[in-house]
């Protein structure tokens, strides 16, 4: 128990450090550059007081939870040896994760308005919903694609750097015909795919199955699934823009 | 004030994204794998820290840090504080006329990085795995520059408005040679750190950023200049953590380099 507690207040201690930054850049700008008092104090020592503890119980629960059971998953499949399951695996969390994450469902609304006011769909809401909703699935099943390539290329031990090259000629050939108005919403759709939960668990599984499959080197070959993810939906949000023009 | 009917409703929204996680997790454990998980109380334990910890992290986020940083974002972009109130040089900007912006933006880009919860998780793993060749800090650190220049550069992007593909085409190129000559080794964990740049903390102040830029930057459009800056989050670490291990491979290399040299010179001029 005393254990316990000792992890966590250095876990808090290291919360404390990691937030610092932000605090003093927020203060900094606010008190000193714009010259302006701090609106609603009270609040936001309050919500200061969430995230600290936020990040604290965050790190220490991924320690606990997450990373054994995404360790132990890899070692599992790799022991089972059937790669159909390993596979399939890999789509369900890259899809499954994906298909849900509120920043993309955001982006995806933001992405209808655009598409709407450009003139590319109709702009009544069932129309805008429905566009939504189509980039959302595409998105999904672009990072559930992206995962399983990732989990073949450790099982094959393939070169990251050919497949992430082939992705971005991919994207420079596709931008020069992709619709002008898909082209920033496909860039930032890469980036907001990979969540807070989706991160630990995919490097998790990344690494666990590089370190249980012999010949593999867990530096080389267990990261790089966060970037297949990032690079797919990409490709298939301007696929998906050629496909409506 | 309702906090803590706010707090509820993001638990409840956090539950519903961990859920479809958890069920295919122990679905594929259950059904396809049949094995018991093993420290089942421990692990079970995690998952309520975690379903805890995220919610408490984004209601903090969304009570102090958001909307402060929104408001900034606002002000800082107004043409009022920049032109100090003399709005007939809004005809003639220039890009200079923005420095504190680009301060801004780097110090946010920055900031936000180093208390990206994705990008711990992975320093912690990349460390544990290099057996300490990459610390955790040195990692974050190289990022949270990436990530301040892009988004400064993005920013730049915005107020001159020149066409955000030329510029991450310039960029993949940069990134393509690199890859040729930075360490093997690094070139994963640097094409990944392009990915978990962006999340919970980083996305809604950097969002905030571009969508006050583009809609008083005259001449702009908020729907189209508005996106843009997160990818320039996510390409611009991908170089800085390339160079970081460019940076370390050669000055262990003229470490080296001069700690063998006199050795080797001393007996010849002895002579």
């Amino acid at each position: 128990m005393i254990k316990q507690l000792w992890a966590f207040w250095r876990t808090l201690r290291d919360s404390l450090r990691d937030l610092a930054p932000i605090f003093i850049v927020i203060g900094f700008f606010q008190l000193v550059v714009l010259q302006q008092p701090i609106p609603n104090l009270g609040q936001i020592l309050v919500g200061s007081v969430y995230v600290v503890l936020g990040l604290t119980l965050f790190i220490r629960g991924l320690e606990l939870g997450l990373f054994p059971i995404g360790e132990s998953m890899a070692y599992a499949f790799a022991r089972k040896g059937s790669v159909a399951w390993l596979l399939l695996f890999a789509f369900a969390l890259g899809f499954g994760t994906t298909v849900a994450e509120p920043a993309l469902i955001a982006v995806a609304n933001e992405a209808a308005q655009v598409a709407a006011e450009g003139g590319m769909i109709q702009s009544d809401n069932a129309a805008q919903a429905d566009y939504a909703f189509g980039l959302r699935l595409t998105v999904a099943i672009s990072v559930g694609f992206a995962i399983v390539i990732g989990v073949l290329r450790i099982l094959k031990g393939w070169p990251l750097h050919y497949l992430i090259m082939g992705g971005y000629l991919g994207i420079v050939i596709m931008t020069a015909f992709a619709p002008e108005s898909i082209i920033g919403i496909a860039y930032d759709s890469g980036g907001v795919t990979t969540s807070t939960i989706t991160v630990p668990l995919v490097t998790a599984l990344g690494v666990g199955l590089a370190m249980s499959i012999k010949g593999r080197n867990p530096m080389i070959d267990g990261f790089g699934l966060i970037a297949l993810a990032s690079l797919t939906p990409m490709i298939f949000v301007m696929g998906y823009g050629m496909l409506l023009a | 004030m309702s906090a803590p009917l706010g707090f509820v409703d993001v638990l409840l929204a956090t539950l519903r994204d961990v859920l479809p996680i958890a069920g295919i997790l122990f679905g594929f454990q259950f059904f396809v794998l049949r094995r018991k998980v093993p420290h089942l109380r421990q692990v079970l334990l995690g998952f309520v820290y975690v379903l805890l910890g995220l919610a408490l992290f984004l209601e903090g986020l969304e009570q102090a840090l958001f909307p402060l940083g929104r408001l900034m974002a606002e002000q800082l972009t107004n043409p009022a504080f920049i032109f100090d109130g003399d709005l007939q040089r809004l005809l003639s900007i220039s890009w200079q006329d923005y420095l504190w912006v680009y301060i801004f933006a780097a110090a946010i880009g920055f900031a936000t990085t180093i208390a990206e919860p994705s990008l711990i998780v992975v320093a912690i793993k990349a460390q544990e795995v290099s057996a300490g060749a990459i610390s955790v800090w040195g990692l974050r650190i190289a990022v949270a520059i990436g990530v301040a220049v892009g988004i400064a550069l993005g920013a730049f992007r915005i107020i001159t408005g020149t066409p955000l593909h030329y510029y991450i085409i310039t960029g993949y190129v940069i990134v393509i040679i690199q890859t040729a000559y930075a360490p093997r080794m690094i070139v994963p964990l640097a094409y990944d750190s392009g990915g978990v740049t962006t999340s919970t903390v980083t996305v809604p102040l950097v969002a905030a950023l571009g969508l006050g830029l583009a809609s008083t930057v005259p001449g702009r459009s908020p729907m189209l200049d508005g996106f843009g800056l997160i990818a320039f989050a996510s390409l611009f670490p991908i170089m800085s953590v390339m160079g970081y291990a460019q940076l370390s491979e050669w000055r262990t290399r003229r470490a080296r380099a001069t700690a063998t040299t006199p050795v080797q010179k001393t007996p010849s001029q002895g002579d």
